[in-house]
C-alpha cells in the first residue's frame, strides 16, 4: 500500500472513471468512440483488481495476474473490434451506429 | 503525487467522452492510460506497469488512431448531442457513480499494511507463477489467453480482408 492514501481514494477514482465510460457509451454515436469508452471501463476495473490485491492481500498475486490477463483480453478485443469496424466502413461508408442497422442476410 | 495522477485520470477521461474531435479524444485516452500505468508504478507492480504502457498505450491506442485515420476525416467535428440525451445519460451515469461511492464509503475495508514493504515484485516470481500449475500457479489461464490471442488475430485478419468478387 502507499503510505497515507487509503484504499477508498483509489476506488473513488476508478468508480468515476468507470461511470464516465458508461456516459460515453450511452452518448456517443461513433463506433470508435464507443470502443474508447469501453477501454475506459475495462481499464478502471483492472486498476481495481490491482488495488484490492495490494491493499487487502499483499502476500498474494491473484489480482496482479488478473489484470495482466485483462490487458491481454483487451488487446484481442480491440483487434477484433477494429477489424469489424473497418469492414462496416467498407459496406456502409460510415461508422455511426444509427446508420448500421441491417445485416448482410 | 497520487492526487496529481488521480486528477489527470478524472479530467482526461471526462474529456475523452466529451471532446467533439475524434483524434483529440484518442489522445486524451492515451493520457488516461499513461496515468493508469503511473498508478501501477506507485503500487510497485513495475512489470504490470510496463505491460500497461507497452500494450495499452503503445498498442491499442495506435490501433485506434490508425482506424480513425482510415474511417473519418480529421477536421470533422461530431454534431452537438441533444441536451435531452446528454442529460439522461449523465443522470444514469451519475446515479450509478453516487450509489457506488456511497456504498464504498460505508464499507469498512480490512486494510492490511504490508510493513512499509516498498520492494518491487521480482520478475522471476511473476514468471514462475505464470508457468506453475500448483497453488498460486497460473499456467491454465496463461495457455487459454495464448489460444484466445491467436484466435483473435486470425479472426481479425479473416474479418478485415477484402472479399474476392
Amino acid at each position: 500500500m502507499i503510505e497515507g492514501i487509503p484504499i477508498v481514494h483509489f476506488l473513488i477514482v476508478t468508480t468515476i472513471m468507470f461511470f464516465v465510460g458508461v456516459y460515453g457509451f450511452l452518448v456517443r454515436r461513433n463506433l470508435i468512440t464507443i470502443l474508447m469508452s469501453l477501454e475506459l471501463m475495462l481499464n478502471s476495473v483492472a486498476i481495481n483488481f490491482v488495488v484490492f490485491n495490494k491493499y487487502l492481500y499483499p502476500g498474494h498475486l491473484q489480482g496482479h495476474f488478473f489484470s495482466l490477463f485483462i490487458i491481454a483480453v483487451a488487446a484481442a478485443e480491440a483487434a477484433v473490434a477494429i477489424a469489424i469496424i473497418i469492414n462496416v466502413y467498407r459496406r456502409f461508408n460510415n461508422i455511426n451506429v444509427e446508420d448500421v442497422s441491417n445485416m448482410k442476410h | 503525487m497520487f492526487y496529481l495522477f488521480a486528477s489527470v485520470i478524472v479530467i482526461f477521461s471526462i474529456l475523452t467522452v466529451t471532446s467533439r474531435r475524434i483524434l483529440r479524444s484518442a489522445v486524451f485516452l492515451l493520457f488516461v492510460l499513461i496515468a493508469t500505468s503511473a498508478f501501477y508504478f506507485m503500487l510497485r507492480y513495475t512489470f504490470l506497469a510496463a505491460a500497461q504502457l507497452a500494450l495499452y498505450a503503445g498498442g491499442i491506442v495506435v490501433l485506434i488512431i490508425f482506424s480513425i485515420l482510415l474511417t473519418s476525416h480529421i477536421s470533422e467535428r461530431f454534431p452537438q448531442i441533444t441536451f435531452k440525451k446528454a442529460f439522461f445519460s449523465a443522470l444514469v451515469a451519475g446515479a450509478g457513480a453516487v450509489l457506488s461511492i456511497v456504498t464504498l464509503l460505508q464499507f469498512d475495508f480490512d486494510q492490511q499494511y504490508d510493513g512499509g514493504q516498498t520492494a518491487e515484485l521480482p520478475v522471476r516470481d511473476i514468471g514462475k507463477s505464470l508457468m506453475d500449475f500448483g497453488e498460486e500457479g497460473f499456467v491454465l489461464p496463461f495457455e487459454v489467453i495464448s489460444i484466445l490471442l491467436l484466435a483473435a488475430m486470425i479472426g481479425a485478419i479473416v474479418i478485415a480482408k477484402k472479399k474476392k468478387d
